[in-house]
């Protein structure tokens, strides 16, 4: 898990498989980002080989809290068999999901 | 009369990895099910086994209960089956989520565990059995969706 810093936006690279094992560590991280008052955050997803309910729920629990605070939570998402977890869950249209960190960086609504 | 395969296991997360790694291969190696399936395949079966190792993990304290996972391959279809002795529960009875546009929907963290394998799968079922809980999966190479 790599963190940068891109024009004001925190954003946080996930690799990997994230499941019931890995996704406690995934929402520690992200929460921490958080804690340091990060309020614009990138999450990187297209390294990550492997996603299930339980790493779309620490998603949903970071975007309730980011919310809270008035921030924004931006997802960066292009491989097809992880698109398709957002999708059948139809979490998609919760999320904002971007096609690149460019973009998600960028002002403006979601591409 | 395809293969059968079963792994009995520890019900603990860092189990999870592994199992799937196993089944996909095994599914891969001697079905016909497209890749895109087989990645079905792959999320269906964590999403059974990580229930079935939660409810362990809420029943034994101080050690892990185990979790025995039946895997049935033939050319055109992949069969598993998941079974954990912790119990069970009702699976007609969850609480739906709110519709993912509206606010609320972010009170839900837990509970697509289910859903996803309704729709990943061709048939899910569940029954009581052994003072626990088997879950069926049944994934076809000519998927519905």
């Amino acid at each position: 898990m790599a963190s940068s810093e891109r024009d004001g936006w925190a954003v946080l690279a996930l690799s990997g498989e994230i499941d019931i094992a890995t996704a406690p560590r995934v929402r520690e991280r992200l929460y921490a980002l958080l804690a340091e008052g990060r309020e614009r955050l990138v999450v990187d997803l297209d390294d990550v080989g492997f996603l299930d309910s339980t790493g779309l729920g620490v998603l949903v629990g970071v975007l309730k809290r980011v919310r809270t605070q008035g921030g924004e939570l931006r997802l960066v998402c292009t491989q097809p068999r992880i698109v398709k977890v957002f999708e059948i869950t139809r979490l998609d249209s919760a999320f904002a999901i971007f096609d690149s960190i460019d973009g998600a960086v960028r002002d403006g609504s979601p591409s | 009369m395809g293969d059968r395969i079963e792994l009995d296991f520890p019900a603990r997360p860092d189990y999870l990895a592994l199992v799937r790694t196993v089944v996909t291969m095994i599914a891969a190696a001697g079905s016909k099910l497209p890749d895109t399936r087989i990645d079905d395949l792959r999320l269906a079966v964590t999403e059974a086994c990580a229930n079935a190792i939660d409810a362990e993990r809420r029943l034994t304290t101080g050690h892990h209960g185990s979790v025995v996972l039946r895997c049935w391959v033939e050319p055109e279809q992949v069969v598993i089956e998941v079974h954990d002795g912790a119990g069970g529960f009702d699976p007609d009875h969850l609480v739906p989520h709110p519709p993912p546009q509206r606010p609320d929907r972010l009170q839900f963290e837990r509970g697509l565990g289910i859903p996803l394998m309704r729709e990943l799968s061709d048939g899910v079922e569940f029954r009581a059995e052994g003072g626990g809980t088997t879950v069926r999966l049944l994934l076809t190479s000519d998927p519905r969706r």
